[in-house]
């Protein structure tokens, strides 16, 4: 176990160093896009609607504060990864080394959650600082950091399933773009047809923005979404590993 | 029975080693044995699979069918014993470019289990015998291509391994920087590392191998010392330019017997060349082509 968390240490350390040079661009980078869907939707589109029985920013923000973990911690995991991989190579040393897959996966994700955890945690505090009604809990931010971490190994998956900068670019305007918008992060999943609910319910962010909304809305805790994202998070930790393991050809 | 003669034991030794790509055939039934101790070249021009078998030799790449075996242990059976004493420089470097050369270092180092004491010592020893000291702490994309070379050469001593792979390692560095690093190739052999090196630069092999094997199409089609593989072909070369066309190349034991040869040449023959013959003598007539292509 040393060893593991040891190795773990060690391939997230290169990615420290690397955030070390350029933490401004990176936090800039990920805070632009949910600041603009706060103010367009929040503020804009939802300054009097009601939803749920809250007002519209009120039910909006845990939905974008889900969103920011999802993208923040999906491309902090999966762009890092992606330039180590194709560009730098030196994915290939940490293959050569003696460090395990399972360190080099919990490694590589572990920036993405560092990042995902940083940038939600910003917008929630901008958010709180709008509607102050929004309830924070030490169980927000455990799920919030779980999520992170769900989808921080949902970004290293893609990067090591998709072997190419173009397959990548694709991936994310085709699938993960619409997830964002869909899962729940901006209206109500009540009132939307049983198979499109069906459709969503099987995505990971749907759950991660539910929990959330409950959490910071006070609302009973859905331990079914929780055990939902938990398993999400298990099935991409194997998906990787058998992707490392069928690697190297 | 006593076995007289030394036995220069095997380091490296591939048996049919073959990887395919789909319908490509990247490397194909390679038997080689490369000794402990040597700097074994591996000379080929452009796709001729050299990237290919360092990848499969250093466990990044899975063979197709063949196996191979360093230091007794298989590539891919037993990775983790392989990986213990390999080195390897890629063609691309693998370094992280964003990083200083100490990032690069300490990194290298984490990853492979030094502990703290160590790394501090061995990153200081190693900067100074790559000669790169001064910039330990400047980013890799700040420097040279030499000096990038130099700093993933260091990046890749770090555990001490027994065999150092360098593909390519001098294409694109100028004549000054390409000596510096052949220097340091052999102050590292002399050391005891056992090299393995690709090139499609014929005076590279020359200069630095004392063994060369010839891959061609993802074949071995020679291999043997420089001077052995020039002189199964002759270590004298004429060259007759017949009326200013085509140059035909003629190659002989001796200058003594090559003199001879042109003096029996019409007199209409045009140039004539006598010169030592070369690598790129012995790659021309197994092949039918140049290293650096048509
Ligand atoms: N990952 C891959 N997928 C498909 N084909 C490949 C792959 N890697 C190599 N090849 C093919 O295998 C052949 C050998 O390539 P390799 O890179 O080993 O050559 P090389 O001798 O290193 O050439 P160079 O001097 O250009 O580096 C080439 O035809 C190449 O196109
Ligand atoms: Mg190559």
């Amino acid at each position: 176990m040393p060893r593991f968390l040891n190795d773990v240490y060690s391939v997230f350390w290169v990615d420290l160093r690397n955030l070390r040079h350029h933490w401004r661009s990176t936090l800039a980078t990920s805070l632009v896009q949910p600041l603009l869907y706060l103010v367009a939707f929040g503020y804009g589109l939802g300054g009097g609607i009601s939803l749920e029985g809250v007002s519209y920013l009120a039910f909006v923000i845990p939905g974008i504060v889900a969103l920011t973990a999802f993208s923040a911690s999906f491309n902090g995991a999966a762009s890092k990864l992606q330039v180590d991989r194709f560009f730098y190579k030196s994915f290939d040393e940490l293959l050569m080394s003696p460090v395990s897959i399972y360190s080099i996966i919990i490694g590589k994700a572990l920036i993405g959650v560092l990042r995902g955890f940083i940038s939600s945690s910003a917008i929630l505090l901008v958010g709180i600082a709008l509607s102050p009604k929004l309830a924070i809990s030490p169980w927000l931010l455990l799920v919030l950091l779980s999520s992170c971490f769900v989808f921080a190994l949902f970004g290293v998956l893609a990067t090591l399933v998709i072997n190419s900068h173009q397959g990548m670019s694709t991936f994310s305007n085709v699938v993960l773009l619409p997830m964002t918008f869909l899962s729940g992060t901006f209206f109500s999943l009540t009132q939307i047809p049983e198979v499109a609910k069906a459709l969503l319910y099987a995505l990971p962010l749907t759950h991660s923005s539910s929990i959330l909304r409950a959490l910071a809305l006070d609302a009973p805790f859905p331990w079914l979404s929780f055990f939902i994202l938990l398993s999400f998070g298990a099935a991409f930790f194997i998906g990787c590993v058998l992707a490392l393991k069928r690697a190297s050809v | 029975m006593l076995i007289v003669g030394v036995i220069l034991a095997a380091f490296i030794e591939t048996e049919k080693l073959t990887k395919c790509y789909g319908t490509v055939k990247a490397v194909q039934d390679l038997d080689m044995r490369v000794r402990k101790g040597e700097i074994f070249g591996f000379l080929g021009p452009n796709g001729a699979g050299k990237t290919t078998t360092i990848r499969i030799m250093t466990t990044l790449t899975k063979p197709t069918s063949g196996c191979v075996q360093i230091n007794g242990f298989d590539v891919v059976k037993e990775a983790d014993k392989v990986k213990k004493v390999i080195g390897v420089v890629q063609q691309h470097l693998s370094l992280d470019r964003d990083l200083t050369v100490k990032e690069n270092l300490e990194f290298r180092a984490r990853i492979h289990h030094l502990s703290a004491a160590e790394r501090k010592k061995r990153i200081t020893e190693l900067l100074e015998y790559v000669e790169l000291t001064e910039c330990a702490d400047r980013m890799i994309h700040t420097l040279s291509g030499g000096m990038q070379k130099r700093a993933a050469i260091a990046c890749s001593l770090l555990h001490q391994p027994q065999v150092l792979f360098l593909d390519e390692p001098t294409v694109g560095l100028d004549a000054q920087g390409r000596r510096r690093l052949w220097d340091l190739v052999r102050r590292l052999n002399m050391d005891g590392t056992t090299i393995f090196l690709t090139t499609h630069y014929i005076e590279e092999a020359e200069a630095l191998c004392h063994r060369v094997g010839i891959i061609h199409h993802g074949r071995l089609i020679a291999l043997d010392t420089p001077l052995a593989l020039r002189e199964k072909l002759g270590l004298v070369a004429v060259e007759a330019n017949v009326n200013n066309k085509e140059t035909h190349y003629k190659y002989f034991a001796d200058r003594a017997s090559a003199t001879r040869y042109v003096q029996s040449l019409p007199a209409t023959a045009g140039t004539v060349i006598i010169r030592d013959s070369n690598l790129e003598d012995v790659f021309v007539e197994l092949t039918g082509e140049k290293v650096g292509g048509a």
